[in-house]
């Protein structure tokens, strides 16, 4: 487990996010609180349509809250319900790596390339960008597949080419959707275990949605999230 | 590192077959314009290729391609005495069906005097008529060569020499030979029916019959004072050269010349949709892309750049495809096309306004994707 420190690289406060009005309203998130620290990985969990996907889209500044406020790595950017940073898609290039279920790698750029992209749309120079992707795929032991499109790629080599692209731009705030739901126990283990040395090695904070019981041991906190609401642990309910 | 042409490589095969799809349509689109620059351009063939100034026809009528028109031959002689009239010359026309080599052959007969306007514009091989009768100077789109000998009439006329490109509006192609040949095989009756019109007290009347007497003027002559000058002898009707490829354009071949260019439309029409279906289909197959591609923090910028760079490639590469393909295949077409450089330049233009207008159908829907979409299945 990882140690706490005094500042959260992810604070929620109040969060709270309804669809509807009236008689249609849901409420999908109700006064959500939550504090993630650097080098923690934190599991939410929680029934279909319990509100993970929704937390999920707010964190990651893709949907707007109802109301509530929001630290990401220290910056104020939500307040009251409204957004502080005019541009989001910024804000998520320069805080966020996202990790999906089905790694998402985009099938037209090779492993390197999908890494790369990440960094050139930061605008960092070619080559640099070129040899940070080299780097990050080495450092996730998937290298030696560098030129190989995502279609040739095994799923947890895929998995890692995609870990690497969330890592490329040094976020650290990671958000994790279902990052093992395509992958069989072994390489979900080898996939947690890369997320849990990113954490550490990174100094970042990861948080990801899941339903995998057999990866539960490898998270530092799991949140169960039911009708909206967020607690800590995991009742029966949620897994 | 650019994405249009990074997902165009990924996919080449597929790319360039949709390229190949929209070619052809672009070809057959390109095929209609230069058909309907052929049919006006064959209409004005036969009335320009004299190089004159005035046709003197038949009075009251329009003559001698939109109305029959027949005037006597020595016409001509009172026409070179009009002052500004620098030659004058009496041309017949009329159309035959022949025989060649097993095979119908349609002619539009040009009767000319030698020496004077109304003759073959220029030869392509061969010579010109050099002797008085029998010699005939056809164009290449006939299928005679040199020395072919063909039967028009009674008589058999001998391939001296070729034009290229010499065809009436109907696209039959034209042949020359002497005025006398000409006014006989138009005129001139076969020996029994003579013989009857001889009978009733009809026959013996002159041959010397023309459909047209035509003139160059002066330099400085102002074709339509001179016109009015004929039009005064009241038993003429003088046209000057404006006016005549006026009556070709707007009378002989009008409704030929709109069908086509309705047809040219229509499928011009046909093609934006096409396009804009095409462009808008390889936006929605990447929607989940464009997703992660906003998720991760892609600036909209990347993505239009993405969608309008494949719009235009594909565009243009249709069009190159089409206009290459046209460009080998018009000489094959069985009438003339004729694909001039603005034509061409236009209907580009077009492709490319139609590619921007229908890359806005695809940025549209790629603009409102929700990131949110790349997550989870």
């Amino acid at each position: 487990m990882a140690d706490a420190p005094d500042r959260p690289l992810v604070h929620l406060d109040h969060i709270s996010k309804h669809f509807g009005e009236g008689e249609t309203r849901v409420d999908a998130l109700r006064e959500v609180s939550l504090d993630v620290y650097p080098r923690q990985v934190v599991a939410l969990l929680g029934p279909s349509g319990s509100g993970k996907t929704t937390l999920l889209n707010v964190i990651g500044c893709i949907l707007d809250p109802s109301s509530g406020s929001m630290e990401l790595d220290g910056e104020p950017v939500l307040k009251d319900g409204l957004w502080l940073r005019p541009n989001l898609r910024q804000l998520r290039l320069d805080k966020i790596g996202f990790i999906f279920q089905f790694h998402n790698l985009i099938p037209f750029l090779d492993a390197t390339d999908n890494v790369a992209l990440v960094l050139q749309l930061a605008s960092a120079d070619a080559v640099a960008t070129r040899t940070r992707a080299v780097e990050l795929l080495d450092y996730l032991e998937v290298g030696h597949r560098r030129s190989a499109m995502p279609a040739k790629l095994s799923g947890g080599e895929a998995q890692r080419v995609a870990i690497a692209r969330a890592l490329a731009n040094k976020p650290r705030i990671i958000l994790a959707d279902e990052p093992t739901a395509a992958l069989d126990s072994k390489r979900a283990g080898i996939v947690m275990d890369l997320l849990r040395k990113v954490a550490v090695e990174q100094d970042a904070a990861i948080i990801a949605v899941t339903h995998d019981e057999k990866i539960f041991d490898r998270f530092d906190r799991i949140f169960s999230l039911r009708d909206g609401r967020l607690d800590e642990g995991v009742s029966a309910e949620s897994r | 590192m650019n994405l249009a042409y990074r997902d165009i490589r990924h996919g080449l095969g597929r790319f360039l077959l949709t390229c190949v799809g929209l070619g052809l349509l672009l070809g057959v689109v390109l095929a209609m314009i230069g058909i309907y620059r052929g049919l006006i351009v064959e209409a004005l063939t036969i009335a320009r290729a004299p190089a004159v100034d005035l046709w003197v026809v038949e009075a009251n009528t329009r003559g001698p391609f939109a109305e029959a028109s027949r005037i006597p031959g020595d016409i001509r002689e009172a026409v070179a005495r009009i002052a500004d009239v620098t030659a004058a010359g009496s041309i017949t026309y009329q159309t035959v069906e022949t025989e060649h080599r097993g095979d119908k052959l349609r002619l539009y007969v040009i009767g000319y005097e030698l020496t004077r306007p109304g003759g073959p514009p220029a030869i392509a091989e061969g010579r010109e008529i050099a002797r008085s009768h029998y010699e005939m100077v056809a164009d290449q789109s006939t299928g005679l060569a040199l020395g072919d000998r063909i039967r028009l009439g009674r008589h058999v006329f001998t391939v001296v020499g070729l034009t290229r490109h010499q065809v009436n509006s109907g696209g039959d192609p034209a042949i020359y030979i002497t005025l006398p040949d000409a006014q006989k095989l138009q005129f001139d009756l076969a020996p029994p029916a003579a013989r009857v019109q001889l009978a009733r007290g009809t026959g013996g009347s002159s041959l010397d019959t023309v459909n047209a007497v035509v003139a160059r003027l002066d330099a400085n002559a102002s074709p339509e004072a001179v016109a009015e000058t004929v039009r005064r002898w009241k038993h003429l009707a003088a046209i000057t050269q404006e006016a005549q490829e006026l009556i070709l354009t707007r009378s002989l071949v009008d409704r030929a010349r709109r069908q086509i260019g309705l047809f040219t439309s229509l499928l011009l029409v046909v093609s934006a949709v096409i396009i804009a279906l095409i462009i808008y289909t390889m936006t929605m197959e990447k929607l989940k892309q464009i997703a992660t591609l906003k998720l991760i923090g892609a600036p909209d910028r990347t993505i239009i750049g993405m969608i309008v760079q494949q719009a235009l490639a594909l565009g243009f590469i249709g069009f190159a495809i089409g206009a290459t393909l046209i460009f080998n295949t018009k000489d094959y077409f069985p009438r003339r096309v004729v694909l001039e450089p603005d034509n061409v330049m236009i209907l580009g233009l077009i492709v490319f306004a139609v590619c921007l207008l229908s890359s806005g159908l695809g940025v549209r829907a790629a603009l409102r994707v929700d990131p949110a979409t790349a997550l989870g299945g």
